[in-house]
């Protein structure tokens, strides 16, 4: 039985900045293989929905993986991106675990997925006008309000664009971030995805994108498909490896931002643990050469 | 007002989600403009594929017993009529056992509503609200003539599924992959699912059984309980049924009523 979640006091206490880790989701069926290796660098990261129960295993297992790793805190269905109010109720449950376990990131996505009473599950693309950015940076200044800390808004995958959209999803996000300081999770794959389906240079989207204000990184496979007129669709799956041309847009993004939480999204097809923490191990080798450079850099300046 | 009208987007973009039947919507489009085609339908894919595993993930032994691809014909059905009210994805399904109980094509199984509804009864148990369960001991501390009045309050996870066919035996035979026995479905079977700490367990409740930890559950002393089970089955035991209950987690306390 789901009785209603009292709001807890959420503690003006924020963790550490954690830099550039390398983290993955994390998949209650790993718990054992993780235990067994012991604490270690870099965080984990997991849906809220999937905690929002009063109790039993899942919470153990994440009070488990918490004690002694950064958290990152996902949230897959406030629907910001949505023109409907905020489900208040689930407001007060996302405020809950943020309050209760202490997230060193916490994100959402530019999407949306209730409407009216109906919760369709998956992160639905929104047209990018005066109108729909009044209304998400509203959503974004009542979520912030309520966690009392900035969230990190991430990119969306899509397969379709609006006919209404009045400006770039680039001018869109930074006009976002002017209005609420909200920070951002750049999802590498999700502008590879939607740079291959539009027709667009990906290395142009991220030019335009305000990279000081990423906080976090997602990198994650994806599935090909292909359109009415035969051109290749890419679906945002999170059912496989991450594609080389992914990790190349890594390198770059890394080489000019500087290091940043980076995590490896793994949520269907889920492979056994050591394969899953082998591409976090690649991701953290890429922030390592970017550090090692960093700090030649700095010999040679002094 | 004028907000409202450019907010429209949704309103045009939901509807055909679940509907195959409806258009794609006109407001949307792929590459240069042209019709959105394949690529909405790639979102109306993700919606329906989600759900139907939704379910299936949470109907493993339904799922098991019909076979994939009759269970997801069900759960499309199911899903399209009833999509989730909450992004809480382990309520849903709440009313499939209903659905499943009605579905033409599943009559020839009487016992698969039932069978769902202990594995729903089974995640309820399973994301309860911690609680520790009640020491057997105390139960021997209190007064004899004190017993009747006794009113014992539930576990957050306990939960009672009744069924006039043998649906424990047919759950337990198909939850866990292993290969099943021939069952007589015939057979009425009452289950307790209980979740004393973390593990959820499953159990057959004897004669009588299911009405005494019913009315226990819903607040009846234990003398009124008794009687309603003496009522429900000759062969009802007292002794076996509250050790049994207290044994497998269902209290979290008790309360000695009057005398």
């Amino acid at each position: 039985m789901i009785t209603a979640i009292k709001p807890a006091t959420v503690p003006l206490r924020f963790s550490l900045p954690i830099g550039g880790v390398a983290g993955t989701s994390f998949k209650p069926e790993h718990l054992p293989a993780i235990l067994e290796a012991g604490p270690q660098a870099g965080f984990f990261e997991v849906h809220a929905e999937n905690y929002m129960g009063a109790g039993g295993p899942p919470h153990r297992a994440l009070e488990t993986i918490r004690r002694d790793h950064p958290l990152s805190l996902h949230g897959v269905s406030m629907s910001i991106g949505g023109p409907q109010p905020l489900d208040k109720t689930h407001l007060a449950r996302f405020r809950s675990l943020v309050a209760r376990y202490q997230p060193t990131l916490v994100s959402e996505h530019l999407a949306w997925s209730t409407h009216e009473t109906s919760f369709f599950n998956d992160l639905l693309p929104l047209p990018y006008t005066e109108a729909t950015l009044a209304c998400v940076c509203d959503h974004i200044d009542q979520v912030q309000e309520a966690i009392r800390r900035p969230l990190l808004l991430e990119n969306p995958s899509t397969y379709l664009t609006f006919r209404e959209s009045a400006m770039s999803e680039t001018d869109f996000i930074r006009g976002i971030v002017a209005r609420t300081g909200c920070g951002l999770l750049l999802d590498i794959n999700n502008v590879f995805v939607s740079a291959t389906n539009h027709g667009f240079p990906a290395l142009d989207y991220l030019a335009d994108f305000p990279l000081a204000h990423v906080g976090e990184i997602h990198l994650a496979g994806h599935a090909e498909q292909t359109d009415d007129d035969g051109n290749l669709l890419l679906i945002d799956s999170h059912d496989g490896p991450v594609a080389d041309a992914v990790w190349k847009l890594f390198e770059i993004i890394i080489a000019r931002r500087g290091p940043v939480p980076t995590l490896i999204e793994w949520d269907s097809s889920i492979p056994a643990w050591p394969i899953l923490r082998a591409e976090a191990a690649a991701a953290q080798a890429i922030l390592d050469r970017c550090k090692l450079a960093a700090a030649t850099e700095d010999r040679h300046a002094a | 007002m004028r907000r409202d009208a450019d907010l429209g987007f949704a309103a045009a973009f939901a509807p055909p989600l679940l509907d195959p039947a409806r258009e794609v919507p006109t407001a949307v489009a792929g590459r240069n403009g042209k019709p959105a085609g394949r690529r909405y339908d790639v979102y109306r894919n993700n919606v329906t594929v989600s759900l139907i595993e939704t379910l299936a993930a949470i109907y493993p032994a339904v799922q098991r017993i019909t076979g994939p691809d009759f269970f997801r014909a069900m759960a499309r059905f199911h899903v399209r009529s009833s999509p989730p009210a909450s992004p809480l994805l382990f309520d849903y399904g709440r009313d499939f056992p209903d659905f499943v109980a009605n579905y033409a094509h599943a009559h020839d199984m009487p016992w698969l509503a039932d069978v769902a509804r202990i594995e729903r009864a089974w995640l309820d148990a399973y994301h309860a609200a911690d609680a520790l369960p009640l020491a057997p001991a105390l139960l021997s501390t209190i007064a004899l003539e004190r017993l009747g009045g006794l009113v014992l309050t539930p576990h957050p996870a306990t939960r009672i599924v009744r069924s006039p066919y043998a649906a424990v035996t047919i759950f337990a035979a198909n939850r866990d992959g292993t290969p099943t026995a021939r069952i007589d479905a015939s057979t009425p079977e009452d289950a307790l699912i209980t979740r004393p700490e973390f593990d959820v367990v499953v159990r057959h409740l004897p004669p009588g059984g299911a009405v005494f930890a019913a009315s226990l559950t819903s607040g009846q002393p234990l003398g009124a309980a008794a009687i309603a089970a003496f009522d429900a089955s000759p062969e009802f035991d007292i002794a076996e049924n509250i050790a049994g209950l207290i044994e497998a987690g269902a209290f979290t306390s008790l309360a000695a009523g009057d005398a």
